[in-house]
């Protein structure tokens, strides 16, 4: 228990994925301007996350590692060089899936949503979260606790972020740097707030 | 002085031969007399007080910190040196003070000057280099030159380690007037406290000098540990055995220059929450955050980390807590802006420095980053206590 708890709480903290790794980059510059837009696009994150991570690492353990398929006979199979592909793929799918039922049976969520769920298809967090999951030789249970923590991050993150720019909007920016580059020098000094972590050994 | 200040005025304005240089005029101008400009839309409060003199106000409160620092600066070194069997010191730093005093650990003004010896160079180069771009901003963007900078520099030299390199000060200065502050256009439109961030950049540049691991006594060669070491090492016994309470209170330790002395810390304190300039509520959550906190370590308790047993009270008296509680966390441009924000504003700081101090090993001082991790989410928290005002108002009509 103790182990998941301080994995929960480094993937969320420590090994922020906005923060520290800098993935998702692009929807977390892009839709940071109102906080109540970043809060919905964080829950989606979060919710894409808990169900793709785990869901590639049943792929990926059963079908695509090292001897993975020796239960159909092939123990000398190594299909693991599929595996970016196989990763996009599914959380493609699993997006859209997620779309639709959520159109049918939780509109309102839905339309809380709009346009961010189709977008987090393309967000790098996620793909992130599953390249980590492969690397760390993480376990279902393990994956699942990760994945959520990083949603949960991210979506703090993002959060945090809305709220700042929301308070930037009284600034008197420089010309040239008003805009992206603004966001650019906040997240930065956002990171250094959150190095407080580093070196956090749990 | 006002016939002068008066008849160069028209050089500044606009078309005027100096017109570049209006923002340092005001500043010389505002600041010696009472500006003769009102506010000019409707909502109108007649006081005394102004963001100069209140700024001015905070820089006064951090003397006695600020002496009371020169003084243990010097007491620390003087002892350092008597130990080593030193007589005095080379360089520029041993003619100065061969010129007012010797190095008798004993005596409170031998003490004092060499103490001013290390703190008056890093404030003059914080000032010095940090006013020079607070200046140019100023001319090239057309606002005014801010006393907030007073505030600034001084809180930014009084938590530099006396043993610092000048350079390091310099660029570190540099780093939070810039891109802390001047990039977003200035006092009350940064969302972290520019000296917090100049701090915290020299921090991770430069963490072989800044990290707080080893001593910072004004004195080559001398070697030891900070407070916060020890008790991250050797447990509260070990602590306990080279100090007492009423020593860190009062602040005969290794530190920052301005740091060390609670006591001197909470005479300017208090002037500052009597005076309604730093918010009461801030202190209170950061002291309440700070107090459950290391409650909950001391009852969890552990057998490895002896950090988890440091009661509240040696928190309180310890590393840069209290100067951050009292100058830092209560910054009222970075912090919270709603009453019941600033409570969990603080309690977000008081929470986190126990957090680090006693979970993170690769720091023992924790208030630095914990201020700056609060800022990053006071915004935040104001969001959601207007979100829940204008909630609750709805419910009523």
């Amino acid at each position: 228990m103790e182990h998941y708890l301080s994995l929960f709480v480094r993937s969320i903290f420590i090994e922020n994925m906005a923060l520290a790794f800098f993935l998702g980059m692009c929807t977390f510059i892009a839709i940071s301007k109102k906080v109540e837009a970043a809060i919905g696009l964080g829950i989606a994150v979060i919710v894409v996350l808990a169900i793709t991570v785990p869901l590639n690492y049943l792929v990926y353990s059963n079908l695509l590692a090292d001897g993975a398929l020796a239960w159909a006979g092939y123990p000398e199979v190594d299909l693991s060089f599929l595996g970016l592909i196989t990763f996009i793929g599914i959380i493609a799918a699993a997006v859209q899936i997620m779309e639709m039922v959520l159109d049918k049976y939780m509109p309102a969520l839905y339309n809380a949503l709009g346009v961010f769920l189709p977008l987090i298809t393309v967000n790098c967090a996620i793909m992130g979260a599953v390249l980590f999951m492969v690397e760390r030789d993480y376990d279902m249970a393990e994956s699942t606790v990760f994945a959520v923590g990083s949603g949960v991050g991210w979506a703090l993150a993002i959060t945090a972020l809305a709220g700042i720019r929301e308070k930037l909007k009284y600034s008197d920016i420089p010309h040239g740097l008003q805009g992206l580059g603004i966001t650019f020098i906040t997240v930065g000094l956002m990171s250094l707030g959150f190095m407080s972590f580093g070196g956090i050994d749990l | 002085m006002r016939k002068f200040l008066d008849s160069i005025e028209p050089h500044f304005h606009k078309g005027g031969k100096w017109e570049k240089f209006y923002a340092l005029y005001e500043a010389i101008d505002t600041g010696l007399f009472r500006p003769s400009s009102v506010t000019k839309t409707t909502a109108h409060v007649r006081d005394g007080i102004d963001l100069k003199r209140m700024m001015i106000t905070v820089w006064m409160c951090t003397f006695p910190a600020m002496f009371y620092g020169m003084y243990n600066v010097g007491f620390q070194a003087n002892s350092g040196m008597v130990e080593m069997g030193m007589v005095a010191l080379d360089g520029w730093r041993g003619g100065f003070i061969g010129l007012f005093a010797g190095y008798n650990p004993d005596s409170f003004l031998d003490c004092f000057i060499h103490g001013a010896a290390y703190f008056l160079p890093i404030y003059f180069v914080t000032f010095a280099v940090g006013g020079f771009w607070e200046v140019i901003f100023a001319s090239v963007r057309g606002h005014e030159v801010n006393e907030g900078f007073f505030v600034t520099s001084v809180l930014f030299a009084l938590i530099c380690p006396p043993d610092v390199p000048l350079w390091m000060v310099a660029l570190g200065i540099s780093f939070g007037v810039i891109i802390g502050k001047e990039v977003f256009g200035g006092t009350g439109k940064n969302f972290l406290n520019p000296a917090l961030t100049g701090r915290a950049f020299m921090f991770f540049a430069y963490p072989a000098e800044l990290s707080g691991d080893t001593v910072w006594t004004a004195l080559d060669g001398f070697t030891g540990a900070t407070a916060l070491s020890i008790a991250n090492t050797e447990g509260l016994a070990g602590l306990t055995s080279t100090m007492t309470w009423m020593d860190a209170f009062l602040g005969k330790m290794q530190g920052c220059i301005g740091e060390t002395s609670t006591l001197a810390i909470f005479i300017g304190g208090a002037v500052l929450l009597i005076a309604k300039i730093a918010s009461v509520r801030i202190v209170i959550g950061v002291m309440a955050g700070m107090m459950a906190t290391s409650f909950l370590f001391n009852m969890i308790g552990s057998d490895t980390n002896y950090m988890f047993a440091v009661p509240w009270y040696w928190h309180m008296v310890l590393g840069g807590f209290a100067f951050g509680m009292i100058f830092m966390a209560t910054d009222p441009v970075s912090a919270s802006m709603t009453n019941i924000g600033r409570l969990w504003y603080g309690a977000l700081i008081g929470v986190m420095v126990v957090l680090i101090r006693v979970v993170n090993p690769a720091y023992p001082e924790g208030m630095m980053l914990a201020i700056l991790f609060a800022n990053l989410f006071s915004p935040l928290i104001d969001h959601f206590v207007v979100q829940g005002n204008i909630k609750r108002r709805l419910a009523r009509v």
